[in-house]
């Protein structure tokens, strides 16, 4: 009799906290910063349930709709899990990167100084990186804020990746168009190894012609795939310490062969 | 992402510098609280109201609405229809029956935003006037030229008689509704007008119905919201209030909450890449007062015959009282 008693009480209060659990968010109404649970400014605590959710309601949205970069970047928050702890893990085996860790750089366009950086010689990465920005016009600010990983050091990695993305179009060589931006994809899938690469790497060539496909498949592809299986990771890096190092001489040092000559290159002379 | 880096700069400056006031501004409060001095000095007369499940100043509270429905204009309906499974719209249609609204009468549409409810006053008294109209012509079958010398003269009259005010606080709604009626091709009855539904810029006794759906649980002051409508309507006139309120029934008052914090801001995140605005819009919903407690409000802003009719199980309610 007692026995039963003790257990149906178990029961309630396991229940009732999984219920709060559950709805946790609505019972909190104090006023501060932390009232959910908040552990970084652009965080939003998810459950398990709400993570699925998402990921697969971005996945069909970002499908749909390849410009919704936000669905890709939430699709890219609540499928990397595992391949955020391993870059943080490679991040911390690495010196550099270690130190990046501690230091939290952000790139932002508020942190560049461009007057100084135009003032760079050609060839040299910064130079190489703003002149990237002017030809394609986009900014580094553009990159949304990462919102749904539980993990405040997590969350950075993941951030870092997102910023360091145009510095690998630079390192790379390839313009933003549909072609460069699978290459890329294909360079960060070998390399982090994230389930929102691999998938955009995988769905990415249906939306490209013909041509372009051929030149994926044939030299640009099998060309990532290999850099960013032997290159060292792109997150160690220290870029904003590195304007002044020569390009050509950066990706020596990072393993990365030159791009396969292809039409891309006439639209980086004509500048 | 296709804008120059010389003008992102400058909007860079500009959202710093204004981050930096925010964050300013929060630590502020902060230290007051642990000095153990309360918040009420150095700032207005510290009230403070609900924002969802936030505290927020009184004075902050239009604000923040504002900025949420701004964000959420254009994806509104999509996000109505989502989010209700498309019920919403049989909500609105049971607003309407229960109006009920005769052809000539002026209907002040508050939290208007973008429309439903006034197309939907438009669209029944103008098919409630043809079918009054037929009706008088089947019992007028050999009319003499009297009567039809009359029809001409009230034939035109009629229909625009029947006027329609959208009237909202938020620019970005508004724009979505002209839109919307545009496509649909509704002009005629229907005006524009944006502003605060704690002040009406209208005189007293100039409105037939007035309806607010969806939108009296945004307001601050909900009692000056009430005694507003009291004065703008005419003696007579009907106060109608469409609003998501208590679940009387407790297994689905649990299945309620859990579809409302866990399925609604997803949503919110996937369809319209917000997923604050719509976690405000459930806490929002939980703040608000039940069906009883909103009567007694009713009733003490001066109306008489309060009533309130449950739909879905008292997910939502519309509260209805008259100016006499």
């Amino acid at each position: 009799m007692m026995l039963s008693r003790l257990l149906r009480s178990f029961l309630t209060i396991h229940c009732r906290r999984s219920y709060t659990v559950l709805t946790g968010q609505q019972h909190k109404s104090t006023d501060s910063n932390q009232y959910n649970g908040q552990l970084y400014p652009t965080h939003i605590p998810t459950n398990p349930v709400q993570k699925a959710l998402l990921a697969v309601g971005s996945g069909v949205a970002a499908l749909q709709n390849p410009y919704r970069h936000d669905m890709v970047a939430v699709l890219g928050e609540t499928t990397g899990h595992q391949a955020l702890i391993k870059l943080r893990d490679r991040m911390r085996n690495d010196p550099e990167g270690y130190t990046i860790l501690i230091e939290r750089p952000r790139i932002r366009l508020s942190t560049l100084d461009l007057t100084q950086m135009s003032a760079l010689p050609d060839g040299s990465l910064g130079r190489e990186y703003l002149r990237f920005l002017e030809e394609n016009r986009v900014t580094p600010d553009s990159r949304a804020d990462v919102k749904f990983v539980d993990n405040e050091e997590l969350a950075y990695v993941m951030q870092r990746y997102r910023e360091v993305h145009d510095l690998l179009h630079t390192l790379l060589g390839m313009p933003t168009n549909m072609l460069g931006e699978v290459a890329v994809k294909w360079f960060e899938a070998a390399q982090t190894g994230l389930p929102m690469c691999i998938l955009g790497a995988t769905l990415g060539p249906i939306r490209l012609s013909v041509s372009s496909l051929q030149l994926l498949l044939q030299s640009l592809g099998p060309w990532a795939l290999r850099s960013g299986g032997r290159a060292r990771c792109v997150l160690n890096i220290f870029y904003e310490r590195r304007w002044e190092q020569n390009l050509d001489e950066l990706r020596q040092e990072l393993n990365i062969d030159p791009p396969p000559l292809s039409i891309f290159q006439n639209r980086k002379s004509t500048s | 992402m296709a804008t120059s880096i010389r003008t992102l700069v400058l909007r860079v400056v500009g959202d710093s510098t204004r981050n930096i006031h925010h964050v300013l501004g929060s630590r502020v409060k902060h230290s007051f609280c642990n000095a153990g001095i309360t918040v009420c000095r150095g700032y207005s007369d510290g009230k403070s109201t609900h924002f969802g499940f936030e505290t927020v100043p009184e004075e902050d509270k239009a604000e923040r609405v504002y900025k949420v429905f701004e964000s959420v204009a254009k994806k509104y309906d999509v996000m109505n229809d989502a989010m209700s499974l498309g019920i919403h719209r049989l909500w609105k249609d049971t607003l309407l029956h229960i109006m009920n609204p005769q052809p000539g009468l002026r209907l002040l549409d508050t939290a208007g935003g973008t429309g439903d409810i006034s197309f939907r006053f438009l669209e029944y008294t103008h098919s409630m006037y043809d079918r009054q109209q037929r009706q008088r012509a089947r019992s007028n079958q050999t009319p003499s030229w009297q009567d039809l010398a009359g029809h001409y003269k009230t034939d035109e009259a009629a229909p625009s008689q029947s006027r329609a005010v959208v009237y909202d606080i938020n620019k970005e709604m508004l724009k979505v509704g002209k839109q919307k009626a545009e496509k649909a091709g509704i002009g005629t009855g229907l005006s524009w007008v944006m502003g605060d539904a704690e002040e009406l810029p209208f005189d007293d006794d100039q409105f037939d119905i007035y309806t607010i759906a969806f939108g009296i649980r945004n307001v601050t002051h909900i009692e000056q919201a009430l005694q507003e409508a009291f004065r703008v309507l005419k003696p007579g006139g009907r106060f109608l209030c469409l609003e998501f309120s208590k679940v009387s029934n407790p297994l689905l008052e649990r299945l309620y909450d859990t579809y409302s914090f866990q399925m609604i801001p997803v949503l919110g995140e996937v369809i319209a890449g917000d997923w604050k605005s719509y976690q405000y819009l459930v806490e929002s919903i939980r703040k608000f007062p039940d069906q009883e407690t909103f009567k007694e409000m009713i009733e003490g802003a001066g109306f008489f015959c309060v009533q309130y009719f449950n739909l879905t199980g008292g997910i939502v309610a519309i509260h209805s009282g008259f100016k006499l």
